[in-house]
């Protein structure tokens, strides 16, 4: 792992957003979408986390919980020893300098009546950091640093392409000097050839500039490949996290072991030991009940519909939240 | 790949042009396959590489400012590209079915899935309302929806992405096609839905003798359903062989790049972060008309010839095709030009 001692940028525990089910004239609330569930993580600094899970498991809400882009049930967020959801919404905005977001389309994500200098210059005017030539300077600058052509600041997004417009969404969110980046899988609306190109440079810019990264995405392999630990969500909650070796090599989680074995293998002799699932991904308004995989586990036991596991250290810092890996589910809870 | 038999479908030099205010895109240039009976043909490329139009064109689907400029499409030695437009409607759906990558958006939403399975079934058999939802149900069995008879009656929004798209492989099978073109077929899908969607299309291709065309830009699914695997570039074919012989040995610097620039699952050694290979610069602009290989400004074994000359795609030993003057040399005039 890259972490060095200087501990935890980001610490979030027991995050939560229940978005409320309105129904009727008068709107009353007649229940809630556990879109998020009670999600612990921990990111050190310099670190990259890989947050993986399917459509609908809530990792793009946690991330963006994190930024209160959507404001959080409960739960908390430290980040640098402040409790973000603590913060005014002014205060908050003062703290956005250090956490930026890359959003995963590069076409919606880019105004495109503007141009690419205003652009990523947008949030050095917003917070008053450099303008008229300086502004300028910085920008060609961060276009550089992304690989671009500082010309590329008189011309509108329409005019790049999808690896291209990344490239802008990624000098945007250099612009202020982060220190951690929520990645919302930045590469999956990218042809292969052009993701291999974005991940090295997300892979150069943390190492120059000393950036986190929560890396969120669902495509296992690309996850793999960038991140030092990995968290796996399903249906709001995490329920393994390990180093990305031991995750891969060692996963403790049946849903963990039904994910991997589903990534399809470039290579046409490989002998696919897939582990089938059981039923859809159930809804998140009605979670079943003790572990919430329990119903499509392959493995399930009796206990798994009654209790809900905790997620525990297996040794080595590599947890998982399952009944047949911690028999004994009563340990303490991480 | 089995002996001479007559391929159930012949593509010869195709092209698909548009004719746009910045000029004249050639977005198919020159596109040509065969595929037996039984067999999977995966079409491999990235975005924007003339794919998708590919199997368009064999539908007639190409709407303007596209149009097909010439080619010829042979299905079962028929020419679809000059039959009578009554004719290449009959091909639609009950010779040739098509599965789109977007199963909810290709779906009606105000229909249920068994409405809208059982009037492609009316529109080439002649079958009371009745006995077509009765199919339809049957199908959707086929396809493995769990209680088929109550979902028949159920509209698209009701279903997850991969239900949706079981309905559309069973609207697509409804007619008894030869051949089914799935496009992406399952890259709006998550990966265990992938898996599973990609086990029912090998089954029931084995079961029906279905001749597929999959189209993907996802190299994995490629590998664990095509027989043959035919890379796509700028509108081109540039390599076609056995799926083996792709994965072991490409020959092709462009299938070579693709291959090396995926991460693979399982390679990663404890905090070792390896950069992944990437082919560097883009994708040519397709109204820009240089002569020449397409892939030489990226290509890192590129030589004179490439930048004069556009290869052709000329048969290798083993039933396999590249289109590269690595290894094809280039026509003898050019050859003393070159360094």
């Amino acid at each position: 792992m890259t972490g060095n001692p200087q501990g935890n940028l980001l610490e979030v525990r027991g995050l939560k957003k229940h978005f409320p089910i309105r129904r009727g004239v008068f709107s009353r609330v007649s229940g809630y979408v556990r879109a998020v569930d009670g999600v612990d993580l921990v990111l050190k600094q310099g670190e990259t986390l890989g947050l993986v899970g399917e459509s609908g498991s809530g990792k793009t809400t946690a991330g963006r919980c994190i930024l209160r882009l959507i404001e959080p049930t409960g739960g908390s967020v430290v980040f640098d020893g402040v409790d973000l959801l603590g913060l005014s919404p002014a205060e908050m905005r003062q703290m956005r300098r250090k956490i930026q977001v890359i959003f995963q389309d590069p076409y919606s994500s880019l105004n495109p009546r503007m141009r690419v200098g205003s652009i990523v210059g947008e949030p050095l005017a917003i917070h008053r950091i450099a303008k008229g030539t300086d502004r300028e300077h910085r920008v060609a600058d961060l276009l550089c640093k992304v690989g671009l052509d500082p010309m590329a600041m008189k011309r509108y997004p329409h005019e790049f392409s999808g690896g291209q417009r990344q490239r802008i969404g990624i000098a945007r969110a250099l612009a202020l000097n982060p220190r951690l980046i929520i990645c919302d899988e930045p590469v999956s609306a990218l042809d292969v050839s052009v993701q291999a190109q974005v991940v090295n440079l997300l892979m150069d810019l943390q190492e120059e500039f000393s950036l986190t990264y929560l890396f969120i995405a669902h495509d296992l392999s690309v996850v793999e490949h960038i991140s030092d630990r990995v968290a796996v969500m399903y249906l709001g909650k995490i329920v393994e996290v390990a180093d990305a070796e031991s995750l891969y090599r060692d996963p403790k989680h049946p849903y963990t072991r039904a994910l991997l074995s589903a990534v399809p293998v470039p290579d046409p002799d490989a002998k696919p030991q897939r582990i089938a699932l059981k039923g859809d991904l159930p809804s998140p308004a009605a979670p079943p009940p003790g572990c919430a995989f329990h119903p499509r586990c392959p493995v399930a036991v009796e206990v798994c519909s009654r209790l809900e596991p905790k997620l525990l250290d297996s040794g080595g810092g590599h947890l998982a939240s399952c009944h047949l890996v911690h028999p004994d589910g009563a340990g303490p809870p991480v | 790949m089995p002996p001479e038999a007559a391929p159930l479908l012949e593509v010869e030099d195709l092209r698909v042009e548009f004719d746009t205010p910045e000029g004249k895109s050639r977005a198919v240039n020159g596109v040509s396959f065969q595929i037996q009976e039984g067999e999977t043909l995966g079409l491999v490329g990235e975005s924007g590489c003339g794919k998708s139009l590919t199997a368009m064109s064999v539908l007639r689907l190409i709407t303007p400012p596209g149009r097909i400029a010439s080619g010829r499409i042979l299905y079962r030695g028929r020419n679809l590209l000059t039959v009578s437009e009554p004719e290449i409607r009959k091909v639609r759906g009950k010779e040739i079915a098509l599965i789109f990558q977007e199963p909810v958006a290709a779906l009606n939403p105000v229909f249920t899935v068994g409405d809208q399975i059982a009037e492609a079934i009316r529109v080439h058999h002649k079958v009371s309302k009745k006995d077509a939802l009765a199919e339809a149900a049957r199908l959707l069995k086929l396809v493995q929806i769990p209680d088929a008879e109550r979902r028949v009656r159920e509209y698209p929004h009701q279903m997850s992405g991969g239900m949706c798209q079981r309905v559309m492989i069973a609207m697509a099978l409804s007619c008894k096609p030869s051949l089914i073109m799935a496009d992406e077929p399952t890259t709006a899908l998550d990966v265990t839905i992938q898996a599973e969607i990609l086990d029912l299309l090998r089954r029931l291709k084995e079961e029906f003798r279905l001749s597929l065309l999959l189209i993907s830009h996802n190299l994995g699914v490629i590998a664990g359903s095509a027989d043959r695997v035919a890379v796509m570039y700028a509108g081109r074919i540039v390599e076609l062989a056995p799926v083996r012989e792709i994965f072991a040995s490409p020959k092709h610097p462009y299938t070579i790049g693709l291959l090396r620039s995926i991460p693979k699952l399982g390679e990663r050694k404890r905090s070792a972060r390896r950069r992944l290979y990437a082919i560097p610069g883009t994708v040519p602009d397709p109204y820009a008309h240089e002569a020449g290989c397409p892939f030489a400004p990226r290509c890192p074994d590129v030589m004179q010839a490439c930048r004069r000359e556009d290869p052709r795609l000329l048969p290798l030993e083993g039933g396999r095709k590249v289109a590269c003057f690595l290894h094809h040399p280039a026509h003898p005039s050019s050859e003393a030009a070159t360094s």
